[in-house]
């Protein structure tokens, strides 16, 4: 597939996403004025959008796009009396605006949802099929990325439909689909090469373990988490990487004998997480359970999969209520295996 | 067609065995291939999803041998023979048991974890040598055994050793842990045994290092995981372990990979 470059004005390209809305529905970055999580902070979230006027462009999300993948909830099917009825799905297609990390977390929710073990995921595939990317290019670093340590600053070889960065009131676009030209043509400027914007270095660095030895699993290093981590499982929910979910049964009360099978997003820092029936509990402590998330994103996934999973987009520093760090947790795991290495 | 693994089927109950108050098995339809050790997501609308092992196969059911301790569990039990359950599997990898009947094999198993491992104890009752298979099962009281008519055939058959973790009126058997046995053990080639550890972490945790200080090969001893999994099919993430998904990965494990599993 070749790609083709445009430029449009902003009348120009609200045309464009006029167009798409008629086909797709769009879910993008939106700013929610005074709905941030103290008093008079706004917060950047992910809605359905009818105009390009309604995407956050500028700002970084607070949240990822995975909702639209992996809902917070999400009916699987419904129970009627002996009868088992799988919940509908809106049929139209999704084109989802993220920057380059999230385009990269992508590939991680798919490597677990339709690639760990011999079965798919159905109801992850069957979204997943109707949804399309646009990359948002990212003109600068943002606070807590480190994306470039990460290796998920670039997209070039992810699967977009258009990426698009606004520069000095043009919008600039490059089409990798070709079910698109047309209505890209019609409204464009001009044609012109275009490459995404990216970034090439982030104000916060981390340096990645290449082997991390039993004895960093055991260290006490996790222990000063006990007390600092209040386990309240935030740096997950923001994750555009976490996948992990629990079942749950509800029951409509009026009629005791229809309800629904759902999944409800989960996180391995939240109590109960582990707990199996009789009283059985792992990880009870925090500092466990931020060893055991520390190791997932930069050494046991990889372990698994070949690459990292964290993508560096900093969001659970930024979200973090008792201001740890993962960034500097990363370096911390490095330093400690360095020192272990060092004592053989 | 896409296939959605998340609907159960239904499967009808066969049979109820009730081996205390808490503990029952119950027979259930199933026609397919399973495996000791392997499992099923069993699932009563209204209530949930729980994972439990297969404690007993034939050609037209499976034995579930479940624990009346929690809020799915708890509702199975309101079920009887002719009632149907819901189930999804089975899942993980389950026992290799060619692996444990030719040659000698120890069977150290304590409470539920007798369930899974008895498939593997019943074939090991009827392989040409089983003489050579010892088999150690610990329960807490006489009042919390299981399988009472396997445990009469099995003692015909192997070396068994039953032991309770405490006195009790009227019992006149073995008492303590099951780790106490383990040194007793007489085995005529330690380099080639193998051995099948099942139960609560803290025995199973205990059961392999008095294995191993009998000269047990770590490459020889097998352990059966116990993890929450919503899915069973490696997508929910609750029962991983380092770069492990019990579910599928396991729940059976060779000591060998298991030992760097920390939780």
């Amino acid at each position: 597939m070749g790609k083709r470059g445009y430029i449009f004005l902003p009348g120009g390209f609200n045309k464009v996403i006029e167009e798409l809305s008629k086909s797709y529905r769009i879910y993008a970055p939106v700013l929610k004025v005074g709905e941030g999580r103290f008093t008079d902070t706004d917060v950047v979230r992910y809605d359905f959008v009818k105009e390009a006027s309604e995407i956050e462009l500028d700002k970084k999300s607070d949240y990822s796009f995975k909702e639209i993948l992996t809902p917070l909830s999400q009916t699987l099917f419904f129970f009627t009396e002996n009868d088992v009825k799988e919940s509908e799905i809106d049929e139209r297609e999704v084109l989802v605006f993220l920057r380059s990390c999230d385009l990269n977390a992508l590939k991680r929710l798919d490597q677990i949802y339709l690639h760990n073990g011999r079965e798919e995921d159905y109801f992850y595939a069957r979204i997943r099929d109707k949804v399309k990317f646009v990359l948002m290019g990212c003109a600068h670093s943002y606070e807590d990325c480190f994306c470039v340590d990460m290796g998920t600053n670039r997209a070039d070889d992810l699967d977009y439909s258009f990426s698009v960065d606004y520069i000095d009131n043009r919008f600039h676009c490059q089409l990798k689909d070709s079910v698109l030209e047309d209505v890209f043509t019609n409204n464009a400027l001009k044609e012109q090469d275009i490459t995404p914007r990216f970034v090439t270095e982030n104000e916060t660095r981390v340096q990645l373990p290449d082997s991390v030895p039993l004895s960093i699993f055991t260290s006490d290093m996790w222990e000063e988490y006990n007390t600092r981590c209040i386990g309240c499982g935030r740096c997950n929910y923001v994750c555009p990487t976490c996948t992990c979910y629990t079942m749950q049964d509800v029951y409509y009360t009026d009629n005791g004998r229809v309800g629904e099978r759902r999944r409800v997003n989960a996180s391995c820092m939240v109590d109960g997480y582990t707990n199996v029936a009789g009283g059985g509990e792992y990880r009870k402590k925090y500092g466990e359970r931020m060893r055991f998330k520390t190791m997932h994103k930069i050494y046991d996934f990889k372990k698994r999969f070949g690459y990292n999973m964290c993508v560096g987009c900093g969001r659970c520093d930024t979200v973090c209520p008792e201001y740890i760090s993962f960034s500097n947790i990363i370096n911390k795991v490095t330093a400690k295996t360095l020192e272990v290495q060092n004592e053989k | 067609m896409r296939n959605n693994p998340y609907i159960p089927f239904p499967s009808k109950i066969l049979d109820v065995i009730k081996h205390t108050e808490k503990e029952y098995t119950f027979r259930l339809e199933f026609k397919g291939d399973v495996k000791p050790g392997q499992f099923f997501e069993v699932s009563i609308p209204k209530f949930g999803e729980a994972p439990i092992s297969v404690s007993g196969i034939t050609e037209n059911s499976i034995d579930l041998t479940i624990r009346k301790v929690g809020r799915v569990t708890d509702e199975v039990f309101e079920n009887y023979i002719g009632d149907t359950l819901l189930l999804r599997g089975p899942y993980g990898n389950g026992f290799d048991v060619d692996k444990y009947i030719n040659g000698e094999c120890v069977v150290v198993a304590g409470g539920t974890g007798v369930s899974p491992v008895r498939g593997v104890i019943n074939a090991l009752g009827e392989s040409k040598d089983s003489k050579d298979k010892h088999v150690i099962l610990g329960f807490r009281s006489p009042d919390d055994m299981l399988f009472r008519d396997d445990i009469i055939r099995w003692e015909s058959q192997m070396n068994l050793i039953l032991t309770m973790d405490k006195e009790a009126e009227g019992y006149t058997g073995n008492v303590g842990l099951v780790t106490k046995f383990i040194p007793e053990l007489k085995l005529k080639d330690i380099e080639t045994a193998q051995a099948v550890v099942v139960g609560p972490p803290a025995m199973m945790k205990f059961s392999v290092i008095e294995l191993l200080k009998l000269g047990f090969k770590e490459e020889n001893i097998w352990v059966s995981y116990e993890r929450k999994m919503c899915c069973g099919i490696g997508k929910c993430g609750h029962c991983k372990v380092n770069d492990t998904y019990i579910c599928l990965d396991g729940p059976v494990f060779n000591y060998v990979d298991s030992k760097s599993l920390i939780d």
